[in-house]
């Protein structure tokens, strides 16, 4: 007993290590970028917030913010669309096919996402699949133009992060006790008013816990967006690169990732919060 | 008058039965198509023996593959580049992962969970910002950027994936197992490789192979960090694909696309890597 409780006193050094190694390779570089943020030119010269008005102060840079945040969300609420459903099947399904389908949906986060984002720039290309079917069975005359549209970003990053979204909702839901669905409809209300007042708000941790994951992943997902998206859409991670290694402005660089820095985690704390409220409701 | 009213009642929860199922049938079949399909169709693409990406091919053949094996020196240099920097930064964090969430895992205290999302973080926050910052330190610091640079900025992203599923492990685990090794006179060491390594060796190797493959597809850090000379694959595919939609890119997707399937499938069997994702 007393060995138990002295060896758990002591092991707090096993953080040590990870701990020097965030410190030194995530603090400090953290901050370093936010001390270059407050350079006032690129060849770093003069201090002050000069960067930071140039970028709230603009209304092309305000867009590029308000497009990422944007494409964020509007990936987010398509991945829980489609997500939800899809883990809700999960926990019906036989056995059997629980395990192939976690395979269907395990598989893909694994896989590379340039390789999905790959897969995506060939279905939407001009000689992709849609445009074939749509061109062969008549319904236009020329190839639509799919890919570098807003819309095909989203639907291509909701596809992508997908995985994130199913993961923890099925947890969530695995986690609830059939016997209150069963008691809820033997009460007489019907499937929809079950879900939308029983199942829906018991599996709110795992639901945000996937929004959070599909939001912050689809607002830096450099390599969907650049690939999908094209020239003409520009979203903050591209900025960031194209400010950095191609204008060599460093500072203004630092103020982008520091601003989106920032937006994330505020979404990201906003849901936190709200989904601590959610707890405490279903356990009131 | 009762009768009919149940019939209609039963009616009513019939249709709103067909509806619920319905609506979450044709949803959750979409998602799993959704899921499925890009990737049949990266697979179908790189056996086309035409010069573009049309979907159907008009012919099928291996020479893409055969590009890439006997012509392409750059992507498999690129290929095996980001092997070495994947096990590389995936052996120092299980180094370092494993002794972390042996300590924070069954901890309660405030500092523990402090600690446990700051090392959680990367998974969330914007990683680009944290390639850029990298690289600030590195230039700060005189350090030129090599491979040590690379696999720096990549065990900041792969530990995560380790903490989080070895401290899954050690949690489902019985604490008392290892109150009797130490009461019976085992030291921590002695302890740890007889009793506590052995039963969460699959969460540690299912993070590990996560671990591995987050590394080898990453970008963002990539990208500020790596030097002219070393060019990691995700990249170099990238450019591929930005630049002049080379077939070989869907050769490279292929195998890549059959690795992950093959070694995903024989991880879950192993490890179970879908049970530690969740």
């Amino acid at each position: 007993m007393s060995a138990g409780t002295g060896s758990i006193r002591r092991d707090w050094q096993l953080t040590l290590p990870l701990g020097l190694f965030f410190l030194v390779f995530v603090f400090v570089p953290l901050a370093l970028l936010g001390v270059v943020s407050l350079y006032t030119t690129s060849d770093l010269k003069g201090m002050g917030l000069t960067q930071y008005v140039k970028f709230l102060g603009d209304g092309f840079n305000l867009g590029v913010l308000g497009l990422t945040l944007w494409l964020a969300l509007k990936t987010t609420v398509v991945a829980i669309l489609i997500g939800y459903p899809l883990a809700y099947l999960y926990t019906l399904a036989p056995r059997t096919l629980q395990r192939v389908l976690i395979l269907v949906i395990v598989l893909p986060l694994l896989t590379s996402a340039v390789v999905r984002t790959f897969a995506w720039v060939v279905i939407l290309g001009r000689q992709g699949i849609i445009n074939e079917v749509l061109l062969g069975i008549g319904l236009i005359a020329a190839p639509l133009k799919l890919l570098y549209t807003p819309g095909a970003v989203v639907v291509a990053l909701a596809q992508i992060e997908m995985p994130l979204m199913v993961l923890p909702i099925i947890t969530a839901l695995a986690n609830i006790d059939p016997n209150l669905r069963q008691a809820s409809e033997a009460l007489g209300a019907g499937k929809w008013r079950t879900f939308f007042e029983v199942t829906l708000p018991l599996s709110m941790p795992g639901l945000l816990a996937g929004s959070l994951l599909v939001f912050a992943a689809a607002a830096s997902a450099f390599v969907t967006q650049t690939l999908v998206g094209g020239g003409q859409q520009m979203f903050m991670p591209f900025y960031i690169y194209q400010q950095a290694i191609q204008a060599n402005n460093y500072p203004f660089a630092a103020t982008i990732a520091m601003i989106l820095l920032v937006s994330v985690l505020v979404v990201v704390t906003l849901m936190n919060l709200i989904g601590r409220r959610s707890k405490g409701f279903v356990h009131a | 008058m009762p009768e009919s009213a149940r019939a209609i009642e039963s009616t009513a929860s019939r249709v709103e039965r067909w509806t619920f199922y319905g609506v979450f049938g044709v949803l959750g079949a979409i998602a799993v198509v959704l899921l499925i399909a890009p990737t049949v169709v990266v697979i179908i693409t790189s056996f086309t023996n035409g010069f573009s990406l049309k979907f159907p091919p008009q012919g099928y053949s291996l020479r893409w593959y055969a590009a890439l094996w006997n012509e392409s020196p750059e992507i498999l240099n690129a290929a095996l580049l980001s092997m070495q920097v994947a096990a590389l930064a995936t052996a120092i964090s299980v180094l370092l992962g494993v002794a972390a969430a042996m300590a924070l895992a069954r901890r309660r205290d405030a500092w523990a969970r402090v600690l446990d999302s700051i090392f959680m973080s990367p998974l969330m926050l914007p990683t680009l910002a944290l390639g850029l910052a990298l690289l600030v330190l590195f230039n700060l610091t005189g350090q030129g950027l090599s491979m040590t640079t690379l696999v720096i900025g990549h065990i900041a992203i792969t530990t995560p994936y380790i903490l989080r599923t070895t401290s899954a492990s050690l949690v489902q685990m019985d604490a008392a197992m290892i109150e009797s090794a130490r009461s019976l006179g085992a030291s921590a060491w002695f302890t740890f490789r007889t009793v506590t390594l052995p039963l969460i060796v699959p969460g540690v190797a299912a993070g590990a192979f996560i671990a591995f493959m987050a590394s080898f597809d990453n970008v963002a850090i990539s990208l500020f960090l790596s030097d002219a000379r070393s060019e990691m694959l995700p990249i170099r595919l990238w450019h591929i694909i930005e630049a002049n939609l080379d077939v070989r890119a869907a050769a490279v997707s292929g195998v890549l696309v059959a690795a992950t399937i093959v070694l995903g499938v024989v991880m879950e069997r192993l490890a179970g890597i879908s049970r530690h994702m969740r």
